[in-house]
């Protein structure tokens, strides 16, 4: 939460100062520099800002913002041309895309730049290793009855309590859409109660103060007070872990893809640094930052 | 002896000035319209805002949205692909004990503190413990709850074997310290109203200083300390960053203290970023602050009325 909102606050002084910044620096340097806005998701965040500073070397012409703020703040701010390109780490829904569609007059397009593989994290304590995902369902999905550990056959009152605390994310976040798409499956509706943590880190923050919580966050936000539990498409079937080469051949089931959306055909600066993004330099940022890069064969195209 | 030296100050200070009187004679006017202007300035912004408001709730309020299902439901699914539901039952109740149990604890803290400091604390702590007290209430809301979330939550955790630290005591607990100093100031000035004649009159009549505080400061002051309680609880109601860190967030109707709750406050901060701009969930959460409105709207006029039915009485 406290890094949610410091990134609220730091957009909104970069919106207040940036203006009188460009200002003031406009005098002295040549009127050449062009702005690329890059806004969305927060798992995103992190990787956007890496590509961003390394091109900001390469190009020193070309600049940069990336704003965080959530999936689908992002696709509301190029609905409504405020920025160039949307980090999104979940698809865009039907209705968005209509109305990109009516308010820009073209079609949003959508450019996979890589993966994210969601870890299942519990306490450092907890001596769990491995869930399956029909077990994930049974905890999180609304029809679903498993709620003590005892269940998972933890011995009792290791946690502290026997009760698992469901630790789940706001209900409007693209992390909490792919998770309930891909473990619940379509049209299906989370279980209420649950503890909402407002951000990827939060949540992480949140299970490592909590011996008996569970839950779910992107696998680069792993800390040493949290442990990741392998996932198996079924009960009994040995869990994969989550990591890299899992993730990308598809052996981890709860991978998705990181997005970014721009509209109609890129062109011009935006266009050549989307095509950085894909290159191998790009690609190799998305790898040092602990998600998953496309495989060499996607990203030359 | 002060009421009768100011007058012949006043005079003496006057006579050299008359040029300087004019002048302001003249500015007078001008500052009279300036703070006419900044007093029907507040009622502009209060029917802007709640117009604000309803204007973005309508497409919820007409027809979006059952209102029965609103209130009486506690499921609230707003992102839902089968069917999305809108009921804020769960909410209003998170709402209603976080602020119940702050209040519980906050009340008798903050009326004895006052007490303490008005009636009972000799000079220098005195002004200490005002200065420090003034100190708690600067403190900002998201540093708050961070302690919650990062101290007292581990410390639940611990003592009273909570499965999560997140939850309603905590975010009670963090409410109450965070109206505590409001509570504290406004009593203790309404404490200080009540002439020393009455302290005492009762004196005189043999009373202990128990007696004096329950049976006659409390009478004289309700007034005072009936708004001081009020304001702590339109703090406690409004407060949102702090119980959105410290509360837990879970939509359910709490079974017991160590529950965790969601209140409407933190519903809309953490919601309204990311529900499509113009869609249902978006017109609803607007519908969410218009309820908030109306229920600091109806603890203001019960302050009121209350108040208002207390002079009557003493009539």
């Amino acid at each position: 939460m406290l890094g949610r909102v410091l990134k609220r606050w730091s957009s909104i002084a970069l919106i207040v100062l940036l203006p009188t910044a460009l200002a003031a620096g406009c005098g002295q340097s040549k009127d050449s520099s062009t702005a690329i806005r890059n806004e969305g998701s927060d798992t995103m965040v992190n990787i956007a800002q890496a590509w961003a500073e390394e091109y900001d070397h390469k190009h020193p012409d070309v600049h940069v913002q990336v704003l965080g703020g959530g999936s689908g703040v992002g696709i509301a701010s190029l609905i409504d041309g405020n920025c160039d390109l949307a980090n999104t780490s979940r698809k865009m829904k039907p209705d968005e895309i209509e109305k990109a569609r009516q308010k820009r007059g073209a079609e949003p397009r959508e450019i996979v730049v890589g993966y994210d593989a969601l870890a299942i994290y519990v306490h450092k304590t907890n001596p769990l290793e491995s869930i399956s995902l029909a077990e994930l369902a049974a905890l999180f999905g609304e029809e679903g009855t498993l709620t003590k550990w005892s269940e998972l056959g933890l011995p009792p009152n290791s946690q502290g309590s026997d009760k698992i605390i469901r630790v789940n994310r706001q209900s409007g976040s693209g992390t909490y859409f792919f998770f309930r798409e891909t473990v619940l499956g379509k049209g299906k509706d989370m279980k209420l109660a649950s503890v909402d943590a407002n951000g990827s880190k939060d949540a992480v923050s949140l299970i490592s103060h909590t011996p008996a919580a569970i839950g779910y966050s992107g696998m680069g936000y792993a800390t040493e007070d949290v442990k990741m539990l392998k996932v198996s498409r079924r009960r009994g079937e040995p869990g994969a872990a989550p990591t890299l080469e899992n993730a990308r051949n598809g052996i981890y089931p709860i991978t998705r893809p990181l997005q970014i959306y721009v509209i109609g055909q890129p062109a011009g600066p935006v266009k050549e640094y989307l095509d950085w993004i894909l290159s191998p330099e790009g690609q190799e940022i998305v790898m040092q930052l602990g998600y998953v890069p496309l495989a060499s064969k996607e990203s030359s195209k | 002896m002060n009421d009768a030296s100011t007058p012949v100050k006043t005079t003496d200070a006057r006579r050299p000035g008359i040029a300087r009187r004019t002048v302001v004679d003249r500015a007078e006017p001008l500052i009279e319209g300036l703070i006419r202007l900044c007093g029907w300035s507040a009622i502009v912004f209060v029917f802007a805002i709640f117009f604000f408001v309803f204007w973005g709730a309508k497409s919820a309020l007409f027809g979006g949205v059952s209102l029965v299902e609103f209130f009486t439901s506690a499921r609230w699914q707003p992102t839902s692909e089968v069917r999305p539901e809108y009921g804020i039952f769960a909410l209003l109740v998170g709402t209603l004990s976080v602020t119940v149990l702050a209040m519980a604890f906050a009340v008798p803290l903050g009326l004895g503190a006052a007490v303490f400091i008005s009636e009972f604390c000799p000079g220098k702590p005195k002004e200490i413990l005002k200065i420090v007290i003034e100190l708690l209430a600067a403190i900002p809301s998201i540093v708050w709850g961070f302690i919650g979330y990062m101290v007292l939550g581990p410390i639940l955790i611990e003592t009273t074997g909570a499965a999560v630290g997140v939850n309603l005591l905590n975010g009670g607990i963090i409410l109450a310290l965070m109206s505590v100093p409001i509570i504290v100031s406004v009593g203790e000035d309404s404490l200080k109203a009540v002439p020393d004649s009455f302290r005492e009159a009762a004196l005189s009549l043999g009373a202990s200083r128990w007696e004096i505080v329950y049976r006659v400061l409390f009478p004289a002051a309700k007034h005072g300390l009936l708004a001081a309680v009020l304001l702590g609880v339109g703090r406690a109601i409004g407060e949102t960053m702090a119980v959105l860190m410290c509360t837990g967030h879970a939509v359910q109707i709490p079974r017991g203290l160590l529950d965790p709750v969601r209140t409407l406050t933190a519903t809309i901060a953490s919601e309204m970023g990311e529900s499509v701009a113009g869609g249902m969930h978006y017109s609803v959460l607007f519908l969410i602050g218009l309820v908030l409105f109306l229920i600091t709207f109806i603890v203001n006029l019960a302050a009121d009325l209350v108040v208002k039915g207390v002079r009557n009485e003493q009539r």
